[in-house]
């Protein structure tokens, strides 16, 4: 029983954060339609960023409570920085082209923010422990949690609902999906779609961003770690069907309520296990549980 | 037009043979194992060709040198004539099985697809280490040809010449395949799928082909990289591994077979230097290097001596270049 509760919360906490980088990876393939492998990158900047900078507001002697703010901080400006510089300057130039060639930029941009991360701050881990001890603990049958953790799913849902309320509810999300279905007459119309195009990814940017800041105080953020997460998140997505949100809420559940199974039965193989549920999801319905059939274009 | 492009490729072949009165030792060390390397990467590059992106054909190549590697540790068996095609078939036998499954998938899905299963070697040669030696790896000794051991001076020689002839039979056997039918099928994939089914071909099996023969590749390369740098770790089946292959591919230029060739021996010499002057850079050169020939030069080395070639020539025959 005691291990049935740690599997199910601490798989909570798993698909909190997967969700966040998954709804990112989503927004830029629905509307850009590239798979983004820089996301990773993205991420690890945002919690190397957050943490850097919640430490040294701890240096400086500030309130503790300021380290969230900074750690949302350092997602902002990571966000903000790395997608318009990213969108405008590389992708945008690949528009149109094959999807290898799309696929091999973003991994080039991958592979330069991994080596960027290491040069600005090094390759020893860190970490910023202050934001998780500082709300305390909890007890659940037993086993104790920090309430952090539960902060992190509830930012998790806030924001997923937000995103949700942005596409559906708001001009900008129709507009958006007017661009996702059709460019060329989203343009005759009169969007600017470059625009929807930075926009958008900027978004999807913020989204792994804030998912690297808000895991950050919960692991030390050391070298490397961008590459799994990105094999990750693509796992949920096509789980859940490329582009879709509410295919990503449910993909991050099942990925992350997995990953917190096989952690704890089967700790070597937890990579493992998550590319195998991806593996068996693609066998049997390959277009994902939310993802619609795509025509073949003749 | 052909007569001058075997006419290059004479030249070619005679460089690599005499290479070894030229260059000093540590070049011909980095030219074997550049050739080893240059058989996985003309496997990515035909994906490439396709249209494919595979981020995860370090696979193939960990099967090639672990085979090298348990066939030293665990059986006893150091025979290259053994290892080599033992390395070559295990290679291509797990292609034939994960292209069942592959061959359905394209674009995103087939890049990830492979990145996942060679995570999951790369996993297993990683916690498996009573059987695989773990992080530390698994030592290959000098391998024997024919049950006899090269002279201490001389291995390096021998097995240059032995992963040449190997890379000569290679580039043969990929220029057939891309001469067949099967190769032109390859090609069009990359255009339009629907059109290669109308025509009455099935792009599962070309696909499905092109596996197999990518797995038989990076087995050889696997093998003789063991060989050659006589040490084997899981990194063998790593991403960023298996993105260096697609690095190389571009690098030299997809679009044909000696474009990996000259990508590999370029690579294994920017790595050497890069370790020299900006060793904590190195996957920053690599993406940055990317990014210039992904927006400049799509076709790679390749493309652009060709291009250099056919101004020359064009000034030779007198034609004025505008």
């Amino acid at each position: 029983m005691a291990t049935l509760i740690i599997i199910i919360v601490d798989g909570f906490v798993f698909a909190a954060i997967l969700f966040l980088l998954s709804v990112g990876l989503t927004l830029i393939f629905g509307v850009l339609r590239i798979l983004n492998i820089a996301h990773g990158g993205v991420y690890a900047l945002g919690a190397y960023m957050g943490t850097f900078l919640a430490l040294k507001s701890l240096d400086l002697g500030w309130h503790p409570y300021l380290t969230y703010l900074m750690l949302l901080a350092g997602a902002l400006i990571t966000g903000l920085l790395a997608g318009p510089l990213i969108e405008r300057l590389f992708l945008r130039r690949v528009y149109g082209q094959a999807e290898a060639i799309q696929l091999l930029l973003t991994f080039a941009i991958l592979l330069i923010l991994d080596d960027l991360i290491k040069l600005i701050w090094g390759t020893t881990p860190m970490l910023v422990s202050k934001p998780s001890t500082l709300l305390g603990q909890v007890s659940i049958g037993g086993i104790s949690y920090t309430w952090y953790h539960f902060l992190l799913i509830a930012v998790s849902v806030v924001f997923g609902g937000a995103l949700v309320w942005l596409v559906r509810g708001t001009r900008f999300g129709k507009i958006m999906v007017a661009v996702i279905s059709d460019r060329e007459v989203s343009q005759a119309v009169g969007i600017n779609v470059n625009r929807i195009y930075t926009v958008s990814f900027t978004l999807g940017a913020l989204c792994a961003a804030l998912g690297g800041a808000a895991i950050a105080p919960t692991i030390a953020v050391a070298p490397g770690f961008a590459v799994e997460v990105v094999v990750q998140s693509f796992a949920v997505i096509a789980i859940g069907g490329m582009g879709s949100l509410e295919g990503a809420a449910l993909g991050a559940l099942f990925i992350g309520l997995a990953r917190a199974l096989a952690i704890h039965l089967w700790p070597e193989f937890e990579l493992v296990v998550i590319y195998l549920i991806m593996l068996i999801v693609l066998m049997v319905k390959p277009e994902g549980l939310f993802g619609a059939v795509e025509v073949r274009r003749i | 037009m052909t007569q001058r492009v075997s006419l290059a490729g004479l030249i070619a072949a005679g460089l690599f043979v005499i290479a070894p009165l030229i260059v000093p030792g540590w070049v011909l060390f980095l030219l074997t194992v550049a050739l080893a390397k240059f058989m996985v990467v003309l496997a990515v590059a035909l994906f490439l060709r396709g249209g494919l992106v595979t981020f995860g054909h370090a696979l193939f190549y960990a099967v090639g040198a672990y085979t090298a590697g348990f066939g030293s540790k665990w059986f006893g068996v150091h025979e290259a004539l053994l290892l080599v095609p033992v390395g070559v078939l295990l290679g291509a036998l797990v292609a034939a099985l994960m292209g069942l499954f592959m061959a359905r998938y394209r674009g995103v899905f087939f890049s990830m697809l492979n990145l996942a299963l060679s995570m999951i070697l790369y996993a297993i040669l990683l916690k498996f280490y009573w059987i695989t030696g773990g992080t530390d790896g698994i030592s290959v000794r000098t391998p024997t040809l024919l049950g006899f051991v090269p002279p201490r001076d001389a291995i390096r020689l021998v097995y240059y010449y032995f992963t040449l002839v190997l890379a000569g039979a290679v580039t043969y056997a990929v220029q057939r395949f891309l001469a067949s039918p099967l190769g032109f099928f390859l090609k069009a994939l990359a255009d339009n799928e629907i059109r290669i089914e109308y025509s009455g071909a099935s792009v599962q099996r070309v696909i499905y082909a092109t596996y197999v023969l990518s797995g038989a590749l990076g087995g050889l390369g696997g093998v003789l990289a063991a060989f050659t740098v006589g040490h084997i770790v899981p990194e063998y089946a790593f991403w960023l591994q298996s993105g260096e292959f697609v690095f190389i591919a571009l690098l030299g230029g997809y679009g044909s077979v000696p474009g990996p060739l000259i990508g590999a021996i370029a690579f294994e010499f920017i790595r050497t230097y890069a370790n020299k002057y900006a060793p904590y850079a190195w996957q920053m050169t690599l993406g940055m290097i990317m990014l210039l020939i992904i927006l400049l030069q799509p076709g790679g080395l390749w493309a652009m001596y060709e291009g250099v070639a056919a101004r020359l020539r064009r000034r030779a025959e007198g034609v004025s270049h505008a």
